[in-house]
């Protein structure tokens, strides 16, 4: 039987390293990639707690997780095209008006 | 025993993939190690024995979101830049390795894991994990249940009405 330390400390890590994904990269794809990182580890934490406790909540809210964040990535996905239409960078330094 | 290895395995190849998933230069290296993160993660969920959230795991996120991704990767074109990390790339992980830390430590402190590993207040269960998280959705759960698909429909109209062409009035 794993601990549930350990599992929180992967949990843990993983989130920190999707944080500091997003705070690095200039790619705004890699910054959408990070953002699935942290939201992994959290689905980590989630069931990990839920196995611990013998409930299955933390199962359920995971699956909202996954739900929601498909939903992020297309309306996410649909903003870059739009953006990407009008000007084709990729740099997030270079993204910084409000109206193209 | 071969449970203690499977957890090494799946633990250390996710924390690796994720840190490539960041860390990569060109976006479909790091699309790759999103892939190989998200299928370690699923394989986690197997050893915490939610078979239904690894099933799903692969399905939608690595089936579904990560092949839009590499869809949308692949019709924009990205070329790998030269510079792809910011200039303050050291100040950020420095932090980073302090928040670790720092979490961990809180963590370390709490009384849940300071306490005697108390036995989980598990037993196997009769029925299967996909049985048990039916059941929850449908009775406890039904309202969010309700309200993500709500959420869906409008990610759905949302994503079709930004990216839909606008025909120029000329």
């Amino acid at each position: 039987m794993i601990p549930l330390t350990y599992y929180v400390t992967v949990s843990t890590l993983m989130f920190v390293v999707g944080l500091m994904g997003i705070l690095i990269r200039k790619n705004f794809l890699i910054i959408l990639f990070a953002i699935e990182l942290m939201l992994n580890a959290a689905n980590i934490n989630l069931v990990a707690f839920s196995r611990h406790y013998g409930e299955v909540d933390g199962q359920v809210i995971s699956l909202f997780i996954i739900t929601i964040a498909a939903a992020e990535a297309a309306v996410g996905l649909a903003i870059i095209i739009v953006l990407f239409r009008k000007k084709a960078i990729t740099n997030v330094d270079e993204l910084n008006l409000m109206k193209w | 025993m071969a449970e203690t290895a499977f957890f090494i395995y799946f633990a250390a190849l996710t924390l690796f993939s994720s840190v490539l998933t960041v860390g990569l230069r060109n976006p479909v290296y790091c699309s790759l190690a999103l892939l190989s993160t998200l299928l370690h993660v699923a394989g986690l969920f197997v050893l915490l024995q939610a078979e239904f959230i690894a099933a799903l795991q692969v399905i939608v996120y690595a089936g579904a979101v990560l092949v839009l991704y590499i869809f949308v990767l692949m019709l924009l074109n990205i070329k790998t830049a030269e510079d792809f990390v910011h200039k303050q790339v050291w100040i950020a992980l420095f932090f980073g390795v302090v928040l670790i830390l720092e979490i961990l430590i809180g963590l370390f402190q709490s009384p849940l894991f300071s306490s005697s590993p108390k036995t989980p207040t598990q037993t196997t269960p009769s029925i299967g994990n996909t049985a048990e998280i039916g059941i929850a959705l449908f009775t406890e759960y039904l309202l969010p249940f309700e309200i993500v698909g709500i959420i869906l429909l409008g990610a759905v109209i949302g994503a079709l009405v930004l990216a839909k062409k606008v025909p120029t009035a000329s």
